[in-house]
This record gives C-alpha cells, sequence and structure tokens, in this order.
C-alpha cells in the first residue's frame, strides 16, 4: 500500500465535488431530455462513484493490484447486465407470458 | 494464533499485513458489487418491461428525503476519509471525533429513512393484500401539496389508460400489480442498502471504542483504512440507487 496520505484539502475539494454532482442531478432529473434523462443521471452517479473510488478509497495512490481487483468488478458487472439483457432482448416471444400466470388471474 | 502487537504471526512486517487485509477487503467489494448487481439487474429487466408502472412508483418517493440523505452519506463519507487521515497521521485527539461524526450521520440517514418507510406505509404502498397505488390520492391528508396530488392523479389515470384503455377494472388490477413490483424492489434494495448501514454502524462504535484507547496511529490502522473502504462502497450503492430509484422519471411527472 502506498505510503501516501492525501490531504483533508482534497477531500474537501471531493466533497464540494460530490454535493455539486447531487444537485446537478436533481436538477437535471426535472427537466425533460427525452430519452437521455436516464443516460445523464447515470453519467453523474458514475461520475461521482469515480471520484470516490480514487480519492476516498485511495485508489489513485493504490498499487496496480487494486486497480485490477476494481476493473474485475467493473467486468464481472458489466457480464451479469449485459449478457442477461442481451438473452432477454433477443427471446423471440414476450417473456412477461412465459412465467406464472398473470396476476389478475390470482385475483 | 501467534501475534506481536498488533502483527500477526504470518506476517513479515505491519505494512505487509495492511496490504494483504486492505486487498482482502477489495476482493470482498467485488461480490459486494455482484451481490448488489443481480438486483440492479432485476430492476432494469422489470423497468423495461413495466416502464409506465415504474414511472408512477418512482414519483411516489419523496424526493426531498431522498436528496437529504444522499447529502448526508456523501457527508459521511467525507468524515470516514478525515478519519482515515487522523489515523495516517496519528491524531489520536480527533480520530474518535471524526469517527463519531461519521456514526451521528449515519444514524441521521438511518432516521431519515425510517420516515420514508413509515410515509409508504401510510400511503398502503408497502406489498402486500393492502397495496393500493391509488390510495394517496384517494385519501388526500392535511398538509399534502394540492397541486403534487393533481399530478399525481393525472399519472396514475395515464398509467390505466396504458395498462388497458377498454378495461378499467383489469387497467387498476394490472397497475397495482406492476407498481408493487416497483416497490418489492425499492424495499429490497434501500432495506438491504440500510443493512449494510447497520453493520458499518457496529463496525464504526468498535472503532470509536479502540480509538479512545489510543490503539490506531501511523504504523497501524488497518482497520480504520478497511472499514473506510466499506464505508465509501455502501455510499456508492446510494450515489445509484439514489438515481435509479428517485430520479428517472422526474420529468414524466
Amino acid at each position: 500500500m502506498s505510503k501516501h496520505i492525501a490531504s483533508p484539502k482534497l477531500y474537501l475539494v471531493i466533497l464540494s465535488a460530490l454535493m455539486f454532482g447531487t444537485v446537478l442531478t436533481v436538477a437535471a432529473a426535472v427537466r425533460d431530455f427525452g430519452p437521455w434523462n436516464i443516460v445523464i443521471a447515470l453519467a453523474i452517479a458514475t461520475s461521482k462513484a469515480t471520484l470516490v473510488v480514487l480519492f476516498f478509497m485511495h485508489a489513485w495512490y493504490s498499487p496496480k493490484r487494486t486497480h485490477l481487483v476494481i476493473v474485475s468488478a467493473v467486468f464481472w458487472l458489466a457480464l451479469l447486465i449485459g449478457l442477461t439483457v442481451s438473452d432477454y432482448a433477443m427471446r423471440q416471444h414476450d417473456v412477461r407470458n412465459a412465467g406464472p400466470p398473470p396476476v389478475s388471474r390470482l385475483h | 494464533m501467534h501475534r506481536t502487537g498488533e502483527l500477526y504471526g504470518q506476517f513479515e512486517t505491519l505494512e505487509q499485513q495492511k496490504e494483504t487485509a486492505t486487498l482482502g477487503m477489495w476482493i470482498f467489494l467485488v461480490t459486494e458489487v455482484l451481490f448488489f448487481g443481480g438486483l440492479f439487474l432485476t430492476y432494469t429487466i422489470n423497468r423495461h418491461y413495466y416502464f409506465t408502472a415504474f414511472g408512477v412508483g418512482g414519483n411516489m418517493l419523496d424526493l426531498t428525503m431522498g436528496t437529504a440523505n444522499t447529502f448526508v452519506l456523501i457527508a459521511s463519507s467525507f468524515t470516514m476519509a478525515m478519519s482515515v487521515w487522523t489515523a495516517q497521521t496519528s491524531r489520536k485527539n480527533l480520530l474518535p471525533i471524526f469517527l463519531m461524526l461519521t456514526l451521528i450521520l449515519g444514524g441521521v440517514f438511518l432516521g431519515i429513512k425510517y420516515v420514508e418507510y413509515k410515509q409508504k406505509y401510510d400511503h398502503h404502498l408497502i406489498p402486500g393484500p393492502s397495496f393500493d397505488i391509488t390510495y394517496r390520492i384517494n385519501h388526500p391528508a392535511r398538509g399534502d401539496n394540492p397541486k403534487e396530488l393533481a399530478a399525481e392523479r393525472q399519472e396514475i389515470g395515464e398509467a390505466l389508460r396504458t395498462e388497458d384503455p377498454e378495461n378499467p377494472q383489469g387497467a387498476l388490477v394490472a397497475l397495482n400489480a406492476h407498481t408493487q413490483l416497483y416497490f418489492s424492489l425499492y424495499f429490497a434494495m434501500t432495506g438491504l442498502h440500510a443493512l449494510h448501514m447497520v453493520v458499518g454502524a457496529g463496525l464504526l462504535i468498535w472503532l470509536f471504542t479502540e480509538s479512545l484507547k489510543g490503539r490506531f496511529s501511523t504504523s497501524y490502522y488497518t482497520p480504520v483504512e478497511t472499514v473506510g473502504l466499506y464505508w465509501h462502497f455502501v455510499d456508492i450503492v446510494w450515489i445509484y440507487l439514489f438515481a435509479l430509484l428517485y430520479l428517472i422519471n422526474r420529468h414524466l411527472g
């Protein structure tokens, strides 16, 4: 692990950036950007998460094996979501009809 | 196990011990990413299929309390980072203060979450036999914003027409089923997140009592570092929960 010690000044800058990101994402959410609303919300969330990982979690100053662990987390998450979503997207039938009977019949 | 001071027998140096423990925590966090990842995946797929109902559900959440909690959690991540810094620089008097601040902010988060859950209970939004997405618009309470209620009524009306324009009764059953799916995921995801906060609070209490004994300093602060990693991870999960559960349908409401 690095001998580097991040300064409180840096932590204050990151804190302000995260607060600003929160204000920005709420301000963007109440405006209509059509299909871009979700993209903007996730882009801001990912920027905030990146700041937390790099500085609060010290990844910026960490050895390469820590970077490998972080990249593997993102990679496996992408596999999990990417492969499942593509499976659902390519089914010929409507998967909503493949499960148990519709709830309306249960009532 | 053989132990000299803080150094366990299988390690050469405290530095090596800390590197090992930190790597172990990071690997644990990878499993946590996939643990929460399964829920985020379930949310993504169901939101795609029941887009309108998930929009109605999302706009039923209290944006003010959600935003306030985001600020509280970010502030607690800052005080946690400061705790690690005070430990690294052997500021033994400051460390318990920052740990306590982190714990208090975590408590405030859980308190606000409780108020939100209670509000959902009062609005009949807990999945189960008494779930009724139209309860709130049909039973306005004192202090409800009439403009907000009117917007909600309009949104639910449009959602009912989307579910089934021919059959209003069937549309209501369908909308209640699909919004229950949203609230099931809402409670599962925020509940699992809150459970992580409770575990984190327990760890902070332990760190706090140890820090009062002056156990952590430049040469040994591994527990502060690893609990810090865990706490920041929980913060990151909330950043995504806030975006996906609270925000993405606001412009439609």
